[in-house]
């Protein structure tokens, strides 16, 4: 029993392995996207080397010099506390992408394995699934994540949790489609002939076969659940204070609207690429995938 | 018949799902709105008693029931931040809402129908790669930024429009319209970027069928063209898109209504968030589910109107 097993896990996996390198070829052909990728790394980087690259401590208050321009001193400038506005949004660029990071891995632990579920035994299982998903998809998505925060209470955990729970039906609808277009090839057959497990194969075959188009769509999320969590922390649903992400800067900027303006820049438009980045990446990587099918 | 059967079984059925789903969330939540209504000083026996009157002493699944019961005969219970009707407080919040969502919906159509397919007829031109530009930004760039951003330019620096505030219809249609431009627009920018890849996409395919092609040889101009067969063959993805877009465009109002005071129901729905006013909550979940399930229902019936071939099938 044992010998079948590890030679059905033995087989699939060279078929990965030829699929991948084209697939990688066809995406460095897709110019925006490799683009988008290279500035992620670099919010990457900054967000791992805030610490190192922040002039001053992001909560630490000045109040002699509270809402000074941008200068030489401080490059963004500073709010009402004389808190550095710079290294907030180095800061700020850390809790953004950890949170968007949060959310999509909830979406992922509770989307994939449902969307297996009901992908590959099909019947009741997909049938009371699917309805329910279409039944969360139907709600607003904004709306029923600030419902589920105001059960947990605010917070940025809570808050993604919230997103979370939001998104994994999108994640659901992605991993059940792929199922069941995986349950249709011949090695699924096979392992099932020679006896594997239900569980066995959608872990160990399914699965790997189904990763590419589930990380075009998770790349996609982690822009849409940055825009979330800026959305919640600018109601004062997310991120509490004195810590800072760009939602929560956004906040603190609309409360000081009518006497200074500088305050929106910059959190604004670095979340307005790293969306952007985040959607066009997603976009790359799944023409890269379609193109393969085309040829294929 | 069977649309009718479908509005009779599905779209209550989804609804009861949603419902219970956060019914039993509020139900599962931590910390007892007993104890906290009660206040610091109350007993035990006090902090019983309201939660007999709050009916929280008996089991979820009956509570739920008699919930959905009052629910369904518009009765959605009291506040308990605001000792108010619930349904009373919902239906004074629904007209601000009512006329942003409508407005925006309306700038976007727009917006999306000209840019859309003035982008499919000059496929490669800048202009073609303005509005692929115009869309990519609008989807990444958050609802409220935009809003901020007007605000600054339009009310703070030009002075045109105010920058916070609602004005119902009925005491000035004038300071109604100046109050909602600036929001509208903000809250239109999301669905208008959207709606124009999708314009143009479906416009694009059109444009390369045979009767087009047709059209084209009896010497019928583009607008003609564009106005006989374009608009209304490209009509039914678009119109699919745009029912999907409703709920968004509901949940956009929460933080459109934020950065312009509107007293709406998206700040009903913060409010109560932030005062744990789960009464509220339920009650605001409630009514936008039933509102996303009738459009999307209407949405269905549209594609019959659009294109009789639908409503045969």
């Amino acid at each position: 029993m044992t010998a079948v097993e590890s030679g059905g896990t033995a087989g699939p996996a060279p078929v990965v392995k030829r699929a991948r390198s084209p697939l990688l070829e066809r995406f460095l052909d897709e110019r925006l996207a490799v683009a988008a990728g290279l500035f992620l790394l670099l919010v990457v980087v900054v967000a791992v080397l805030a610490p190192v690259l922040a002039p001053t401590d992001p909560s630490e208050q000045d109040l002699v010099n509270s809402f000074q321009s941008p200068s030489s001193a401080h490059w963004l400038g500073t709010d009402e506390l004389g808190r550095d506005l710079f290294s907030r949004f180095l800061y700020g660029a850390r809790t953004s992408l950890l949170a968007a990071l949060e959310a999509v891995a909830i979406a992922l632990l509770i989307g994939l394995p449902l969307g297996l579920l009901a992908g590959y035994l099909g019947g009741l299982v997909d049938t009371v699934l699917s309805r329910v998903n279409d039944a969360v998809m139907s709600a607003p998505a904004l709306v029923l994540a600030i419902a589920v925060v105001a059960v947990l209470g605010p917070g940025l955990t809570n808050a993604m949790l919230a997103i979370g729970i939001v998104f994994a039906p999108s994640l659901f609808r992605i991993v059940r489609g792929a199922t069941l277009q995986v349950r249709a090839e011949t090695y699924i057959e096979a392992s099932r002939a020679i006896g594997c497990t239900p569980v066995r194969i959608m872990t160990r075959h399914v699965l790997r076969n189904i990763v590419p188009p589930v990380i075009a769509q998770v790349t996609i999320l982690l822009g849409v659940s940055m825009l979330a969590e800026a959305s919640l922390s600018f109601l004062g649903l997310g991120v509490r204070p004195p810590e800072a992400s760009w939602g929560s800067m956004l906040r603190e900027a609309f409360d000081q609207i009518y006497s200074v303006q500088y305050l929106v820049w910059a959190p604004g438009i670095a979340i307005g690429l790293t969306v952007l980045a985040f959607s066009q990446l997603g976009d790359g990587i799944r023409s890269a995938l379609s193109a393969g099918r085309r040829r294929s | 018949m069977r649309i009718l059967a479908r509005f009779l079984v599905a779209v209550p059925l989804l609804f009861v799902v949603v419902s219970f789903g956060v019914f039993a969330l509020v139900g599962l939540a931590p910390g007892d709105p007993a104890v906290e209504l009660a206040g610091q000083d109350a007993t035990a026996e006090d902090v019983g008693r309201v939660r007999a009157e709050l009916g929280l002493d008996r089991p979820l699944l009956e509570r739920y029931v008699s919930w959905l019961g009052d629910a369904v005969t518009g009765d959605l219970g009291t506040s308990l931040a605001r000792r108010q009707d619930v349904t009373e407080l919902v239906v004074s919040r629904i007209p601000p809402t009512v006329s942003l969502a409508l407005f925006a919906l309306v700038l976007a159509m727009l917006a999306s129908a000209v840019l859309g397919t003035l982008a499919a007829l000059r496929q490669g031109s800048m202009l073609d790669r303005g509005v692929a530009l115009f869309s990519a930004a609008g989807i990444a760039l958050p609802q409220f930024w935009v809003g901020l951003l007007l605000v600054i330019v339009f009310a703070l620096n030009l002075g045109w429009l105010p920058a916070t505030g609602y004005v119902p219809f009925s005491e000035s249609p004038g300071e109604w319209f100046s109050h909602l431009v600036l929001p509208a627009i903000a809250l239109a920018w999301l669905p208008a970027a959207e709606l124009t890849r999708h314009v143009r996409s479906a416009t694009a395919e059109v444009l390369e069928r045979d009767y087009v092609l047709t059209a084209r040889a009896k010497g019928l101009l583009t607008p003609q063209i564009v106005l006989k067969h374009t608009v209304r063959n490209a009509g039914i993805p678009v119109v699919t898109v745009l029912g999907t877009r409703i709920a968004q465009l509901l949940g956009g109002t929460v933080v459109i209504e934020t950065v312009f005071g509107i007293r709406g129901l998206g700040s009903l729905t913060v409010d109560s968030v932030l005062a744990r006013d789960m009464p509220v909550i339920l009650g605001v979940v409630a009514f936008a589910t039933a509102v996303v399930l009738v459009i999307n229902f209407l949405v269905d019936l549209s594609y019959g109107v659009i294109d009789p071939r639908a409503a045969r099938a």
